[in-house]
């Protein structure tokens, strides 16, 4: 055994860690031999081991300390032992951020760095680039040239990282070295090559000629390091990425040669950039998962790992594709790596048939409880997909899932196990009752207040209508005795529910609602006293108003709203007809992703688009006094997409008001665009009362300008216009380069398509999760009815999607799905018209020939019910 | 030595997003832990990936407890891939983005892991790891720069380093442990010779 460092420290640690109970001011303490003459090198070394030790520990050292032991450390380069050198140069590096004035060492680095001894040189000019600021940058950007291309590949490759490093911090200075890195890229050793093309590439991103070229010129040549080729594979796929380029460009062609290349390490990436690539055909697959299938019997398990992660990611879009791969997945699923073996089940549940289902999950039940969780998720995932694929299968799943559940797990793995669940109870009715009761299980015992509140929130809504209500009750207030404020909070929601809809229930949960009128939580006992009253009037309207369909209004716009209520006080009522409707969330994308990285940044709460526009809107003088938006339409192009401008238009609409926001860019790069306005002929009784034009819209930067029109008073009927619209502006030319303008400009105007309002501008999706209670609460009062025949429409899916798209309501209680094999199908609409009347549609439709429709519309206005009709007529 | 913030890092989240921005920048951690999960050397190259010291250790913690009862080479946890290998009571991990090429982090491990076995002479354990700490941290510094692969020859990068592990010069050891040392040889080549004998 090797015994270098004092016996001291051997009898001070605890056998055998020589580090360990070494404390920081007895070890600055004896940096004080840095000072003595002659400098020992060997004991100097040593102490220095011990701070860079401590520092890698995490121990905390004052700017003062480490000032005090940096100038000391300075004197050590009197030294010429050379592993004592390179050990100030590490602890130049450690302490850069930590002690002050570390620039004192700037002029023995820049010495070592041109120096005679190329050991010292690389690590010199690293040390010195760490602790270089843009200031000073400039003085040693002489070395630093004459670095990049020295002949010694320690140093020169030093240099390109370091050079690297900095560009984040002064990208014009090193910018300037590129002919210097141009020259490096072409040497003979391979790291630094690879180093040079990584450099050229972050200066050059910008210019996607230049980064063409590159790639042309290496590609021909050919690289020498492996590492080189994949910096190359991922270049050349971002390029075809970012051009759209077909799959015939040379760029694709060198990719797939790499798929012949002799290093693993660049066929695995090339195979793994074809596989990603959107809009991939299985012909143009077919090497790359062939290449995946060989190293799937790999002896390294890294390769096999990145070999099924990469085929189960293929199995996603393309199951078809995989299938030759299925023997050699057959083999993975006994791999003694787990996570290889999840991955090879997983994907063999997407591209294997149904009989092979329940053989696999037998499988992967046997070693569910080794995986990461982050493996779990992705069998979670699978099974959701299993699901939709197979319906038949559930109960086979619902079991899995419930056994998944009772494991130990976190957080994001309970979540994706209850989201299936409930997915599944969404897609099968007939799985409903165990589903509920396996999850009424869960939140017996979970710890988890997101998920216990999601839950209580689906018993809610989902257990009032199953045959047997009251066998819920009991877990639902078990939550109420056993949980945290916010769990009870949605316990009593959810027993309120109960109440509302089953009558013979509502006296004992009064009882119970009673008892939590007494809970020692504010909120509890607010919701508990809240729905206590609404449940004792027993009136259907009241209880679908409060207790089935919440509020719809945005969350943000009713803080506004309140807030300005606030600050101008009147004798009015607040009305929440005033209120911004909240935009009816789009249904939630699945995402399918194999393991997801357990995102680290904080989700952030992104305001919703209206919300945005609303701001824009309020900030422009001519628009104030409108009131709130009550909806903004998606974007509507008004040019053909390779024009000279283009313009797209949103339609923002107001009580008795529309605005209409033109987004024009302008795509020419000699003129300059000023004064732009966007004039509109109405066809209808519609009123152009304003424009607000752009003032000036220079090459290629977005500009809009306003059109402000008063929707027609004296019929309200009149929802649908058709605008004829110019675009009229001054032109000046200009220099292409300079962006120069000419002092002389003529007017000229462009004439764009028409634009069209119709019935689904004036109204704002919202969804009532109970539709029933929502269409008892409105009344017949202003029912009216009416038969369609759509003779053109074939199936009832698209009469379904024709009608949601051609009155922009919110489709209820999942009745946008069309069952299969169905001849008849009812749709529940909900939305809220223009003016703050809430219109309900049931359509219900029968499909022969062609589609019969009966309409059946409530509304509580009466025009309302009119326009719903005419407009479908 | 936390190095610039990684570009690629944003895409980071999710396996899925389609292709990786073309960066030098590939490794965002390696660290060398004893059998007992404490932390020897350990480096963070992502400034963002695990800032402070207490989520560092807990990551640390988390993957040792995952990893060290099987050899599987690699992993995949809390977002991050992950590669490594053992040797008698040390455990070596190289950490990339969830999207990374796994031969590459491969290439630094073995990179790592061989050049650490050259200098210790094979003795690729946790006493003579410690005895060469400094040497340890040249090697690490050699190999990656700021998350940039600067080497993965372990050839190279020993004769960058150029650090001899000690011989036991004897001004050092005092002569009661060359005494010792030499009595332990002797004691070794005799029950060889017996071995031999019984043969």
């Amino acid at each position: 055994m090797i015994k270098k460092f004092d016996k001291k420290d051997e009898e001070s640690g605890s056998g055998s860690n020589p580090f360990q109970h070494l404390e920081k001011s007895a070890v600055l303490q004896e940096a004080r031999i840095f000072n003595e003459t002659p400098i020992n090198p060997r004991r100097c070394l040593h102490i220095l081991t011990k701070i860079i030790y401590l520092l890698n520990q995490g121990e905390h050292f004052g700017t003062t300390e480490a000032t005090e032991a940096f100038f000391a450390m300075t004197r050590l380069f009197q030294s010429n032992d050379q592993t004592l050198r390179r050990m100030c140069y590490l602890t130049i590096k450690e302490m850069a951020n930590i002690s002050e004035d570390v620039i004192i060492v700037t002029s023995s680095l820049t010495k070592d760095m041109t120096g005679k001894e190329d050991v010292y040189r690389g690590p010199a000019i690293r040390a010195l680039c760490r602790i270089t600021d843009t200031t000073m940058l400039q003085a040693i950007e002489r070395y630093m040239k004459q670095a990049i291309v020295d002949k010694v590949p320690s140093v020169s490759s030093s240099a390109l990282v370091s050079s690297l490093h900095m560009v984040k911090m002064s990208f014009d200075v090193v910018k300037r070295w590129v002919n210097e890195a141009q020259e490096a890229a072409s040497s003979d050793n391979i790291m630094v090559q690879y180093h040079a093309l990584g450099l050229l590439y972050h200066l050059r991103k910008n210019d996607r000629l230049a980064v063409t070229k590159m790639l042309n010129k290496f590609t021909k040549s050919g690289l020498k390091s492996p590492f080189a080729y994949c910096m190359m594979i991922r270049i050349a796929s971002k390029l075809l990425e970012e051009t759209e380029g077909g799959h015939d460009s040379p760029l694709f062609d060198f990719i797939e040669s790499c798929l012949r290349n002799k290093h693993e390490m660049v066929v695995y990436e090339a195979a793994s950039a074809i596989v990603h690539m959107p809009n991939c055909t299985a012909r143009e697959l077919a090497p790359a998962v062939s290449v995946l299938q060989l190293f799937c019997s790999s002896p390294k398990a890294a390769l096999r790992y990145a070999a099924v992660r990469t085929l189960n990611k293929v199995a996603m879009k393309h199951p078809s594709a995989v299938t030759a791969c299925n023997l050699d997945l057959e083999n993975l699923i006994t791999d003694s790596n787990r996570s290889i073996a999840t991955l090879a089940i997983t994907t063999l549940l997407k591209t294997g048939s149904e009989s092979s289902v329940d053989r696999l999950m037998k499988q992967i039940s046997s070693f569910v409880s080794e995986i990461s969780d982050e493996f779990k998720v992705v069998v979670v995932q699978a099974i959701s997909a299993l699901c939709q694929k197979y319906p038949r299968k559930h109960s086979v799943m619902m079991n899995f899932l419930s056994n998944m559940l009772r494991d130990d797990g976190g957080f994001e793995y309970k979540r994706a196990i209850v989201d299936c669940i409930i997915s599944i109870i969404e897609e099968n009715p007939e799985s409903k009752e165990t589903g509920l009761a396996h999850l009424c299980e869960f939140i017996e015992d979970c710890e988890h207040t997101v998920l216990a509140t999601k839950i209580l929130h689906l018993l809610g809504k989902e257990g009032p209508r199953t045959p047997t209500p009251s066998k819920y009750i009991r877990f639902i207030f078990n939550r109420v005795v056993l949980e945290s404020e916010a769990v009870r909070a949605a316990a009593v929601s959810a027993l309120a529910k109960f109440g509302a809809q089953n009558d013979d229930l509502l006296p004992s949960v009064l009882v119970l609602m009673k008892r939590c009128m007494m809970d020692s939580d504010d909120e509890v006992r607010d919701r508990a006293t809240f729905y206590m009253n609404v449940l004792q009037q027993k009136q259907k309207a009241l209880n679908a108003a409060y207790i089935f369909n919440g509020l719809s209004v945005s969350v943000p716009g009713l803080e506004k709203s309140l807030h300005q209520y606030t600050l101008e006080p009147s004798e009015k009522p607040f009305d929440m007809k005033t209120v911004p409707l909240a935009t009816a969330p789009i249904t939630e994308q699945k995402t399918e992703i194999a393991p997801v990285a357990t995102s680290k940044l904080p989700e952030k709460l992104a305001p919703c688009r209206q919300d945005i526009y609303q701001e824009q809107l309020a900030a422009i003088p001519e628009f104030q006094a409108l009131g709130p938006l009550f909806k903004s339409s998606e974007p509507v192009q008004l040019t053909e997409a390779e024009t000279e401008y283009v313009v797209r238009c949103i339609k923002h609409a107001f009580t008795n008001h529309m605005i209409f926001q033109f987004d024009c860019t302008n795509t020419l790069n000699d003129q300059l665009l000023q004064r732009v306005l966007v004039q509109m002929e109405p066809s209808e009784a519609y009123e152009v009362l304003n424009y607000v034009p752009a003032p000036s819209l220079p090459y290629s930067q977005p500009g809009s300008c306003y059109s402000l029109v008063r929707l027609p008073e004296d019929d309200p009927t009149a929802v649908s216009c058709t605008f004829s619209c110019t675009m009229k502006y001054l032109v000046r030319d200009c220099d292409p380069n300079t962006g120069e303008p000419d002092d002389d400009g003529y007017d000229d105007e462009y004439v764009l398509e028409d634009l069209e309002v119709t019935v689904a501008d004036h109204i704002q999706k919202v969804l009532k999760p109970n539709f029933g209670a929502a269409w008892d609460e409105i009344g017949d009062d202003n029912e009216k009815e009416e038969t369609f025949a759509l003779a053109t429409v074939r199936t009832l899916d698209e009469a379904v999607n024709n009608i949601i798209s051609f009155l922009g309501m919110q489709p209820c209680e999942r009745s946008d799905k069309v069952p299969e094999n169905k001849n008849s199908h009812v749709l529940f609409l909900a939305g809220v018209f223009r003016g703050g009347h809430d219109v309900l549609v049931r359509a219900r439709l029968a499909l022969a020939d062609g589609v019969t429709m009966q309409v059946t519309v409530r509304s509580t206005d009466e025009n309302v019910v009119d326009v719903i009709l005419a407009s479908v007529g | 030595m936390t190095a610039q913030s990684c570009p690629r890092q944003h895409c980071a989240t999710t396996m899925d997003s389609a292709a990786l921005e073309p960066s030098l920048y590939t490794v965002k951690a390696v660290f060398i832990l004893d059998n007992d999960g404490n932390r020897l050397l350990s480096k963070y190259y992502d400034p963002e990936l695990y800032p402070s010291m207490k989520e560092q250790k807990n990551f640390e913690n988390n993957v040792f407890n995952k990893t060290h009862k099987a050899d599987n080479e690699i992993a995949f946890l809390e977002g991050m891939t992950i590669v490594y290998k053992s040797s008698i009571d040390l455990f070596f991990y190289v950490v990339g983005s969830p999207q990374e090429n796994e031969l590459m982090l491969m290439a630094v491990l073995n990179c790592l892991f061989e050049s650490l076995s050259q200098m210790l002479r094979k003795n690729v354990e946790k006493r003579t790891l410690l005895d060469n700490m400094d040497g340890v941290f040249l090697v690490v510094d050699e190999i990656i720069d700021g998350g940039v692969i600067l080497e993965s020859d372990p050839q190279q990068v020993i004769e960058k380093v150029n650090y001899r592990a000690d011989d036991s010069p004897l001004s050092e050891q005092s002569v009661a442990q060359v005494l010792q040392s030499a009595k332990e040889q002797i004691k070794w080549s005799d029950s060889k010779i017996t071995f031999l004998h019984d043969l």
